[in-house]
């Protein structure tokens, strides 16, 4: 498999506080990954770094085979970090005209992107005249003007609508059923879920997970039931296996084991003793309840 | 490098409020003549500056030069706007995520800056010619094209000030900060050989020569006044018992510091942009 990043041993301490802690992983050709992190986990640092615009305090990092300079490695990159960033007195078509100027393609990507995320009707408006949904795009097309080998976005829901949300996940789908790798940093979990084939979670600096989504959820199992009388559903599901926990939250009655099950094996055996549910669902552990778990520790 | 400063025009153009400075400084830049209509009242006395000769070859490559170079001071805003705009933008960030090296985004600004002082010292070169060959009195080659080192002298000396104007706008981020800072060097190189030299070393003459190698005060160096130097006014102060023993001329050692400072301005802005977390 091709890689397109390879990060070994990075450090970066800003005075005391070490925001990235000899961190090493590698970003493989065609994966979207999502890295996920509480705030100052030191995921933007580390994206901040590989994009030149962080300096290292040590470590390692290359681009591709590494035969590039990192500033014409990132050529082949299309990034956007925090909010997007361009000059407000221009239009949208000359901001990424410019674009095309330091990443040496041609003018005719511009309209062919600006399509793409749904500007091109907008492409002569002043960029300060742009919603924030408006401008997050732009700095869509803006990153995706080379066609990039890898795709780096940093919050790229943060602050939007529901509606500007909901259509930078579109993008992103899209863009990710093109084959384009993609490294997503975000706090919505399910946004990652929904995306993501790999998820990296960082805290305090530091790697802690590093895999696929399936993967972080692990064997574990969980059975969600409803019915009229909770407890005695508990006693009568108690009865069905040994179940790891069982236990009741929110109205409903929450079963986890780690071997596997069939519902329907379970169901009928309910039926058996005398109780119908109106809520059975078999399901894996969430993203979000696996990051809660893993950055608690 | 035709990449560089394609980006770099790109982004000054665009701008619709530079565009205006600079058309404005150009325009601004042929009316020195202008200057001429100046009338002068010494108590009693009154006279015009045009009537001085003051389109005389080569008397005119100085007085044109000296004074496009007050004017240049308002360009010293666009300089300053150049770098701490991409600081406000966050777009210097973005530009290097695109893939713009942070020597190439120096050297891009560094371009520019060289270019439009060479544009301005090409417009006022060919003002100061069409000028003098209408009104001098002496139009002989060899008259024409001395002191041409006037012409010199202008390049570097704004070529100097906006690589300075660069320099405060990379370290402060903020343009007001940095036009404040301007200021109060200025005052500050003033005050601190007015202390030296009437203070400290009471009136060494040494004094002198260090402080010409000060940034600013060797960059005033280059251009000293011209009006002085018309033989009228020459004989108006002697009456009045000012004696003018005047070096207008421009020096080699002047000239050298003061490349030598533009130079180091820039590779300053530099280290500080490569040192920078952004």
């Amino acid at each position: 498999m091709e890689t397109i990043l390879s990060i070994q041993n990075l450090n970066k301490f800003y005075g005391k506080l070490h925001a990235v802690n000899n961190l090493s992983l590698h970003i493989q050709k065609g994966n979207v990954y999502g890295i996920l992190g509480p705030n100052g986990s030191g995921k933007s640092t580390t994206l901040g770094i590989v994009l030149e615009v962080v300096n290292k305090t040590s470590g390692e990092y290359k681009w591709f085979d590494g035969n590039l300079k990192t500033h014409e490695a990132l050529k082949k990159v299309g990034a956007i970090i925090e909010r997007p960033n361009f000059y407000p007195f221009m239009t949208a078509q000359e901001n990424l005209e410019l674009v095309c100027k330091i990443k040496e393609v041609p003018y005719a990507k511009v309209d062919e992107k600006l399509e793409l995320v749904g500007l091109l009707d907008r492409k002569n408006s002043k960029f300060r005249t742009f919603s924030l949904g408006m401008k997050q795009r732009l700095a869509i097309a803006s990153a995706l003007l080379n066609d990039p080998e890898i795709l780096i976005l940093d919050e790229p829901t943060n602050g939007l609508d529901p509606q500007g949300i909901h259509q930078i996940r579109d993008l992103i789908r899209k863009i990710a059923s093109q084959g384009t790798t993609i490294l997503l940093a975000s706090h919505l979990l399910d946004e990652v879920e929904k995306v993501c084939s790999h998820v990296l979670v960082m805290r305090h600096g530091k790697m802690l997970y590093n895999g696929t989504v399936h993967g972080i959820s692990g064997g574990t199992n969980i059975i969600e039931l409803q019915s009229t009388d909770l407890q005695q559903l508990k006693t009568v599901v108690e009865k069905f296996m040994p179940f790891e926990k069982v236990t009741i939250e929110e109205g409903k009655l929450l079963a986890q084991t780690n071997t596997p099950i069939e519902t329907s094996d379970l169901n009928r055996f309910l039926v058996q003793n005398q109780i119908y549910v109106n809520h059975l669902v078999k399901r894996k552990n969430s993203l979000e309840e696996q990051f809660l778990e893993l950055t608690a520790k | 490098m035709i990449r560089l400063i394609s980006i770099e025009f790109h982004k000054i153009w665009k701008n619709k409020a530079n565009r205006f400075l600079i058309i404005a400084y150009f325009i601004l830049l042929s009316f020195v003549s202008l200057f001429a209509s100046i009338e002068f009242d010494l108590g009693s006395l009154h006279f015009r500056l045009a009537d001085m000769g003051i389109f005389n070859f080569p008397y005119i490559w100085h007085f044109t030069t000296y004074n496009a170079d007050f004017i240049t001071f308002f360009l010293g805003v666009i300089i300053i706007s150049m770098i701490t705009n991409e600081y406000t933008y966050g777009t210097l960030k973005q530009n290097l995520i695109d893939g713009l090296s942070k020597s190439e985004f120096i050297q891009s600004k560094a371009l520019v800056i060289a270019l439009l002082s060479l544009a301005a010292t090409v417009f006022i070169f060919l003002v100061t010619l069409i000028l003098g060959l209408i009104f001098s009195s002496y139009n002989e080659a060899s008259i024409v094209f001395s002191g041409l080192e006037y012409i010199l002298a202008f390049f570097i000396k704004i070529f100097f000030f906006f690589s300075l104007c660069f320099f405060l706008g990379t370290l402060l981020k903020r343009s007001a900060f940095a036009m404040g800072f301007f200021v109060v060097w200025f005052i500050a190189e003033r005050i601190m050989y007015g202390v030296m030299k009437f203070e400290i070393f009471n009136r060494a003459e040494w004094v002198d020569t260090f402080c010409g190698y000060l940034p600013l005060t060797a960059s005033s160096n280059l251009l000293i006044e011209p009006y002085s130097r018309l033989s009228a006014i020459h004989t108006i102060g002697n009456q009045a018992g000012i004696n003018y023993d005047k070096d207008y001329s421009v020096h080699t050692t002047t000239v050298i510091t003061v490349i030598i400072w533009a130079l180091l301005f820039l590779y300053f802005s530099y280290r500080i942009i490569k040192r920078r977390d952004l």
